[in-house]
C-alpha cells in the first residue's frame, strides 16, 4: 500500500459523500451521515500523509477533527428533531417553506 | 528542560469571552428565574472587558506570537476584533428587546453568542491550521445552534437545518484542502507552510488543488457566488437578532480567515487564487444585486445585498499581486479591510431598522412594513434613508468611499471592465436600495402602530446611522486606521 492508495480511498469517500448531499432528495438522516462521511474521509487523508511523512501533528489533528464531528452531529440531530416536530418528516423536499 | 509558560496575557481577550461563556451556561442550567436579567448584563460586561483588554495588550509590539507561535496578535487582529466587539455588542443590545417580547431572552442565547464570538476571536488570532478549523467550527456550530434558537417556529428549524447542512458541507471542503496542504508542507504551521511554499514552486499541483478547496470553503463561509444558496435562506427564517449577528461580525471573521490563509500562508500563490476569488466576486456583485430587485421580503433583500457587498470585499483580495509585483498589495487589501468594516456597520443599522419596527406578532420584515415610515417617526425614516444611501453607495455616505477605494484598486490592477461591470451593477442596486427610500417617505402606512422600541435601541440605531453619515464626511481616519493594521502587520 502505498500513499497513493490511500488518497485515492479518500479522495472517493470524500467525492461519494459530496455527490451524497447533494442528490439524497429522501432523508436528512442520509445527509448527516454524508457529513460525517466527509469528515472522515479527511482524516484518512491527514493519517495517510502523517503516517508516509514521519510527522506526528496530522494525527493530532484527526483527534480534534473527531471530537468537532461528534459535537457537529450533537447539533444536527437537535435540529433535525425540532424540525421533526413541525413537520412529521424529516424528507429534505419538505423543506420548501424558504423561497424567495 | 525548564518549563516555559506561555504568555497567556496575549490571549486574555478570549480567556474572559470563554469564561463568561461558560459562567452563562451554567447559569442556564442551575440560576432562578428572577436572577435572569442579570445574564445581559454578563455578557455585555464580558464584550466590553475584552474589548479593554484587546486595545490594552495588543499593538506594541506589533507582532507578537504565544503557545509555541501558534496564536499571533498583530494589527490586523486588533482591527478586526474592535469591530467584531462592536457588532456582537450592538447586535446584543439592538436584540433584547424583540427576544424578551418573545420568550426567547435565556442564558443559552448568550451563551451561544458569546461562544460564537469566541470563534471569531480565534480566526483572528490563529497562526496554524488546526486553530483555524477549531474556530471555525466553534463559530459555525454556535451559529446553526442560533439559527434554530427559537424553536416555536417551523421556518426557523427549517433555516438552521440548511444552514447546518450546507456550512457543515463547507467545513468539510477547507478541511479537505488543509489536509492536502498538509500533505504537501508536512507542516502545519501558516508561517512554515508560507517558506515551504516560496521555497518549492515545483509543487504546485498539490498546491492549487489545495487551494481550489480553501477558495471554495471561504467563499461559502462569505456567501458568496455559487455558493450562496443558503444565505437568503438563512438570513430570511433565522430571528432577527440572530440575522443582524449573522450578516456583520463573522463577515469580518471570515475576512480575517481568507485573510490569514490566503495572503499570509500563500502569497507565493497568489496567482492561483487570485483568479478564483475574481471569478467569485465578479458572479456575487452580479447575481446579488439582481436577484435583490426582485425580493419582497426585506431581510431577503438584504441577504441579496450583502452577497453583493461580499463580491467586493472578495474582489478587493483578488487584485492585490500583479504579475508578480507586490507593490499594490497594501493599497487593495487595506482598501478590502476598510469595505468590510464598512460593511459590519451598514448591516447592522439595516437589521437593527427591522428590529426597530418588529414588536410582538409583528415581524417588520416584509418590504410593504416600512411604507409610511416618515409619518410615524420621521427621525428614523431619515436613518432609514442614510443606511439606504449608504448601503447603495451614494457618494458623501461611508459606502460610497468603500466602494470608490476597492475600485481603485481594481483599476490599478488593470481590470478596467471589472470595476465598470461593478459600478454597473451598483447603479443597478440603488434601485433596490431607493425602493425602500421611496417606501418609507412617499406610501401610506398600512397600519397605524407606533414604534415601541427601547430606548438604548433607539440612541443606538440613531448612533449607527449617524456614523455611516459622519465617516462619510470624514473617511480618512477609517481608512488610515485600515491602512495603518495592513503595513504594520504585512
Amino acid at each position: 500500500m502505498t500513499l497513493t492508495h490511500y488518497l485515492l480511498l479518500a479522495g472517493a469517500l470524500f467525492v461519494i459523500s459530496v455527490v451524497g448531499i447533494f442528490l439524497n432528495r429522501k432523508n436528512l438522516i442520509v445527509l448527516l451521515m454524508c457529513i460525517e462521511l466527509m469528515l472522515l474521509a479527511v482524516n484518512t487523508n491527514f493519517i495517510a500523509f502523517s503516517h508516509f511523512l514521519g510527522d506526528i501533528h496530522g494525527q493530532v489533528f484527526v483527534f480534534f477533527i473527531l471530537t468537532v464531528a461528534a459535537a457537529e452531529a450533537g447539533i444536527g440531530l437537535a435540529i433535525l428533531v425540532v424540525l421533526f416536530r413541525h413537520r412529521q418528516s424529516i424528507h429534505v423536499d419538505d423543506l420548501t417553506e424558504l423561497r424567495g | 528542560m525548564a518549563l516555559e509558560l506561555p504568555n497567556f496575557a496575549l490571549l486574555a481577550p478570549q480567556i474572559v469571552i470563554a469564561l463568561a461563556a461558560l459562567v452563562l451556561m451554567t447559569a442556564g442550567a442551575f440560576a432562578r428565574e428572577r436572577w435572569r436579567q442579570w445574564n445581559y448584563v454578563v455578557a455585555q460586561l464580558a464584550v466590553i472587558v475584552a474589548t479593554l483588554l484587546t486595545v490594552f495588550t495588543s499593538g506594541d509590539p506589533r507582532v507578537q506570537t504565544t503557545f509555541g507561535g501558534i496564536f499571533l496578535v498583530d494589527w490586523i487582529t486588533l482591527v478586526v476584533q474592535l469591530f467584531i466587539y462592536l457588532s456582537v455588542f450592538a447586535a446584543l443590545i439592538y436584540g433584547r428587546f424583540y427576544l424578551i417580547e418573545r420568550g426567547l431572552e435565556r442564558a443559552e442565547y448568550y451563551a451561544l453568542v458569546l461562544l460564537s464570538l469566541l470563534g471569531m476571536q480565534i480566526l483572528t488570532v490563529a497562526n496554524h491550521l488546526l486553530l483555524f478549523y477549531l474556530g471555525l467550527e466553534l463559530m459555525s456550530l454556535a451559529l446553526y445552534a442560533l439559527v434554530a434558537f427559537d424553536r416555536n417556529h417551523a421556518l426557523r428549524a427549517e433555516a438552521g437545518m440548511k444552514y447546518f447542512v450546507l456550512g457543515a458541507l463547507a467545513s468539510g471542503l477547507i478541511l479537505y484542502g488543509l489536509s492536502l496542504i498538509y500533505g504537501a508542507t508536512a507542516t502545519l504551521s501558516l508561517p512554515e507552510i508560507s517558506s515551504v511554499a516560496a521555497l518549492r514552486p515545483g509543487d504546485e499541483r498539490v498546491f492549487g488543488f489545495g487551494l481550489a478547496f480553501l477558495v471554495a470553503g471561504i467563499a461559502f463561509k462569505f456567501g458568496a457566488v455559487p455558493f450562496h444558496m443558503w444565505v437568503a435562506d438563512v438570513y430570511h427564517g433565522a430571528p432577527t437578532p440572530v440575522t443582524l449577528l449573522l450578516a456583520s461580525a463573522p463577515k469580518l471573521a471570515a475576512f480575517a480567515l481568507a485573510f490569514r490563509l490566503l495572503v499570509f500562508g500563500f502569497f507565493e500563490y497568489a496567482h492561483y487564487w487570485q483568479p478564483m476569488l475574481m471569478v467569485v466576486a465578479v458572479a456575487s456583485i452580479v447575481l446579488g444585486n439582481l436577484a435583490a430587485i426582485a425580493q419582497k421580503n426585506l431581510k431577503r433583500m438584504l441577504a441579496y445585498s450583502g452577497i453583493s457587498h461580499v463580491g467586493f470585499i472578495l474582489l478587493g483580495l483578488a487584485v492585490g499581486v500583479v504579475e508578480g509585483n507586490h507593490q499594490l498589495a497594501l493599497n487593495a487589501y487595506s482598501a478590502t479591510l476598510f469595505y468590510a468594516i464598512v460593511y459590519a456597520v451598514m448591516s447592522l443599522a439595516s437589521f437593527g431598522l427591522i428590529l426597530l419596527m418588529a414588536r410582538s406578532g409583528f415581524e417588520a420584515e416584509w418590504l410593504d412594513d416600512v411604507k409610511g415610515l416618515n409619518q410615524k417617526s420621521p427621525w428614523f425614516a431619515a436613518m432609514l434613508l442614510i443606511t439606504m444611501f449608504s448601503l447603495a453607495g451614494v457618494p458623501f455616505f461611508v459606502g460610497f468611499f468603500a466602494k470608490l477605494a476597492v475600485l481603485q484598486a481594481v483599476v490599478a490592477a488593470g481590470y478596467l471592465w471589472v470595476a465598470v461591470l461593478a459600478v454597473v451593477m451598483s447603479l443597478i442596486g440603488a434601485f433596490y436600495y431607493l425602493r425602500v427610500v421611496k417606501l418609507a417617505y412617499f406610501d401610506e402606512p398600512t397600519e397605524r402602530q407606533p414604534l415601541i422600541a427601547s430606548s438604548e435601541t433607539r440612541v443606538l440605531l440613531s448612533g449607527n446611522a449617524l456614523a455611516l453619515a459622519l465617516f462619510g464626511l470624514m473617511p480618512q481616519g477609517l481608512m488610515s486606521l485600515a491602512a495603518y493594521a495592513m503595513i504594520a502587520s504585512l
